[in-house]
């Protein structure tokens, strides 16, 4: 073995120690950076079952809007219920209510719990979803359908 | 009658596609020019049949034949022609047909315009494209077959989803980002045919890096035109929202802009050959997962349809796929050998390297938050999705990375550079980033990152420019005049090199807009009764009324704004609701009135026809019209660098060196 092939060699295993230390490094970066910036989607249950876990993470809150809950309080805020059959969440918005806005309709908001027990949110969307329907009084809502509906009100998609 | 041929059509393409595959596998074991062209004429058969077949379905969609199962699913009597001509993508099954159509003319085109030459690789590059074909083909022939016959057939059909009728772009949009996916599945094959010969000639490498800047180019046009379309129609004032399936269009899109980069390092230099045909196959694989996360309803949103047997049978070929490249990667990758070594850390090639190396980390970012959501959602259960400032915050650190190597890299020689040449080559562009960040500085912009951009694209837009013209420069100076060393310098020679510089001082324009654009924009609401004037960002804004108009397939309610900048009438914006048949909620259309300096842009989000109160979402967005103009501009580039030099030309058919060598691109 020439002199040249044993720097090759030690060459190559730095380069290959570097790289793992490299990729190691960044893993660490993105998972930390994924777990930072997570976006729940839950329904009222849920929400309830996560109890403090739900104090200033992202969530996308779906469900269902309670009949008569529904008090706009100057400019564009509103307040409502959100209820999912089971558990209901009382809900401050800031977002301007979209045209479809009203009593039993499926919603998505996204915000998060603050003490006082209620949900605030900035953002508030109406279900796109054709194939949603909105279930009849007093049945409870199906939590699939809920989740298709959370996923189908994308980002952006107000 | 027309269901009966289309089924026909489809079959005969599948068995066409699984023999001309097959012959060209064997073709390329026993090096039988008898084999290889059989293979050829099976893959023109292909082509025919496969591309009658999508013009059959177009022809029963115009003709409005509902005894067509997809036309009975997307078609429509009350629809404009361009809507019903649009309907053979807008769902799942005729997006998979267009798919087949856009392959059969890619891989007709492709072995035609190969034929002749590279006989070395042609066969088993035949073989790659065909073996993609067969499956693309069985997926039309069984799971979504959308030549199914409806025994009773209805009078009249739904039409395609409003969402995809509300825009032209939803015309243009689609069939460069299948031309772009699609494409990848060409270099794809050479890449596949160079590790089964062992071989990545110079020769294979012509064919290869055209075909990969090809769908480049349609990708890039249609990432653009995706968030174009997402900025005019879906009113929130933005054109990129890190959606699922906006990632899936911009992954292959890096790891193919990091192999045309690392394809330039083994023109040259002859080495990073088994890194370069990784790159180009994980294009395809990430293609395949493109097309796996859009097609299989496992992510809802505007581009998703239907669950169906459609996923499963894709993730199928996505395991197969990724099984075929890792085993020929592991078995042959030994077999390129190097031709020369990476000579020092201060060259052009390691600057290469290191773009390669953000430009992967870039896709990695972008994959696991793609795919985190899937993962624990299989693995779990629990529904969640990541947000957006993990995106931002890490593509962002690599985004400027990547403008800072696009300064310093070309700034660089190849090989070995000394100190002082090293000093003459990096210190003058500093000038350039001083002056960017200063304009910057007083127009304003105080975000750190924003300046950051500005000083890496200001640093790089000096070194584009003196290198872009540099053949010219070099002309004058040895006596020829303006014209002719222009003509000569520029246009008529070295066509590659002044074609990637166009396309990175476009990506120099795109960077600094995106960055600008999103680190200063305003948004605000308002709440209008008719006749009131409010101001907004300097705007003066008077809401005039509502109208509400029905046309065939839709009512549509108008807003009429009246936009007063610095008491001078600027203009007037009218953005709408559209409530079209068989859907529940109104899809609303905004409004934007567009300068080069910035964009004014409004979207209803709520209006009242009766009481005339409406509320609008307002934004002022600068230099967003930079960002349409400057992607162009890279794709014209692109484009013009594809187009051969005449001294190619001249001395193709003697000189076996191809043109990368002789050029510094």
């Amino acid at each position: 073995m020439t002199e040249s092939d044993k720097t090759r060699r030690r060459n190559r295993w730095f380069m290959i120690a570097a790289l793992i230390v490299a990729g190691a490094a960044f893993t660490v970066i993105a998972a930390s950076g994924i777990s930072d910036n997570l976006v729940y989607y839950w329904t009222p249950s849920d929400l309830h079952a996560n109890g403090k876990k739900a104090y200033g993470a992202s969530i996308r809150l779906g469900g269902m809007v309670a009949k008569n809950s529904i008090k706009k309080i100057g400019g564009s805020n509103v307040e409502f219920i959100v209820h999912d059959g089971k558990s209901r969440v009382a809900v401050k918005t800031t977002s301007v209510p979209p045209q479809m806005f009203r009593e039993n309709i499926g919603v998505v908001v996204e915000g998060t719990m603050v003490p006082g027990g209620y949900f605030e949110s900035s953002r508030l969307m109406v279900s796109h979803n054709n194939e949603y329907k909105a279930p009849e009084a007093g049945h409870p809502v199906d939590r699939k359908e809920l989740e298709r509906m959370m996923k189908s009100v994308e980002q952006g998609n107000t | 009658m027309i269901p009966a041929l289309g089924r026909l059509l489809i079959l005969g393409s599948l068995l066409a596609a699984a023999a001309g595959a097959i012959l060209g596998f064997a073709a390329g074991r026993t090096r039988s020019a008898e084999g290889l062209k059989w293979a050829r004429r099976f893959a023109y058969l292909y082509s025919g049949l496969i591309v009658s077949a999508a013009l059959l379905m177009v022809y029963a969609l115009l003709a409005h034949d509902f005894s067509v199962s997809y036309v009975a699913q997307v078609g429509s009597r009350s629809v404009p022609t361009w809507v019903t001509i649009v309907s053979l993508w807008s769902s799942l099954e005729g997006s998979i047909l267009f798919w087949g159509l856009v392959l059969g003319t890619y891989i007709g085109a492709a072995t035609f315009l190969t034929r002749n030459r590279y006989e070395e690789y042609q066969p088993d590059a035949i073989g790659v494209w065909l073996a993609c074909a067969a499956f693309f083909s069985f997926l039309i022939a069984g799971p979504a077959n959308p030549f199914h016959t409806v025994p009773s057939p209805p009078l009249d059909g739904p039409g395609p989803n409003p969402l995809l009728q509300n825009h032209i772009l939803m015309a243009i949009h689609p069939p460069f980002l299948y031309l772009g996916y699609v494409g990848f599945t060409i270099p794809f094959g050479f890449a596949c045919a160079a590790l089964l010969k062992g071989r990545l000639g110079h020769n294979v490498l012509k064919p290869l890096r055209e075909s990969l800047m090809l769908s480049w180019i349609f990708q890039t046009v249609a990432i653009m035109l995706g968030g174009w379309w997402a900025y005019e129609v879906l009113g929130w004032g933005g054109y990129w929202a890190w959606d699922p399936v906006e990632n899936a269009s911009l992954l292959p899109w890096l790891t193919a802009t990091a192999a045309l980069h690392s394809i330039m390092v083994v023109e040259r230099r002859g080495i990073l050959k088994g890194w370069t045909i990784t790159l180009v196959q994980a294009t395809f694989l990430l293609v395949i997962l493109g097309t796996f996360m859009t097609r299989s309803g496992v992510f809802n949103s505007v581009h998703s349809f239907k669950q169906s047997a459609i996923g499963p049978t894709i993730l199928g070929f996505l395991a197969v796929s990724l099984l075929f490249v890792i085993g020929l990667l592991a078995f042959r990758i030994d077999k390129l050998e190097p031709e020369g070594r990476l000579e020092g850390a201060a060259s052009r090639e390691a600057m290469f390297l290191l773009n390669n190396l953000a430009f992967v980390l870039l896709t990695f970012t972008v994959l696991i938050g793609t795919v985190f959501p899937l993962i624990v959602e299989a693995m779990k259960g629990k529904q969640m999705s990541v947000g957006r400032p993990y995106f931002d915050s890490m593509t962002v650190p690599l985004g400027a990375l990547l403008l800072f190597l696009l300064g310093v890299g070309p700034a660089l020689p190849w090989g070995r550079a000394s100190r002082e040449q090293v000093k003459k080559a990096l210190i003058p562009p500093i000038a350039g980033a001083a002056v960017f960040t200063l304009i910057g500085y007083a127009l304003g912009v105080r975000s750190p990152w924003t300046l950051i951009t500005l000083a890496f694209g200001g640093y790089a837009a000096q070194v584009t420019l003196s290198q872009m013209f540099l053949p010219m420069i070099q002309r004058m100076r040895n006596g020829e005049p303006l014209g002719s060393a222009l003509i000569d310098g520029q246009l008529r020679r070295g066509r590659r090199r002044f074609g990637s510089y166009i396309v990175h001082a476009a990506v120099v324009l795109v960077i600094i807009a995106i960055a600008i654009s999103s680190s200063m924009r305003t948004q605000l609401e308002l709440h209008f009764v008719k006749g009131q004037t409010l101001k907004a960002a300097g705007y003066d804004v008077t809401f005039v009324g509502v109208e509400q108009r029905t046309e065939p397939h839709r009512l549509s309610t108008i807003g009429t704004f009246n936009i007063v900048k610095d008491g001078k009438p600027l203009t007037t914006l009218t953005p709408r609701m559209n409530q079209y048949q068989m859907m529940r909620e109104p899809i609303g259309t905004p409004d934007v009135h567009s300068t080069a300096a910035r964009d004014f842009y409004i979207a209803l989000s709520n209006v009242d026809a009766a009481a005339e109160t409406a509320s609008i979402s307002v934004f002022v967005l600068p230099m967003v019209m930079w960002i349409w103009l400057a992607v162009i501009a890279m794709a014209l580039g692109a484009l013009f660098g594809l187009i051969p030099s005449r001294r190619v030309i001249l001395s193709a058919a003697k000189d076996p060196v191809p043109e990368g060598a002789t050029e510094t691109a």
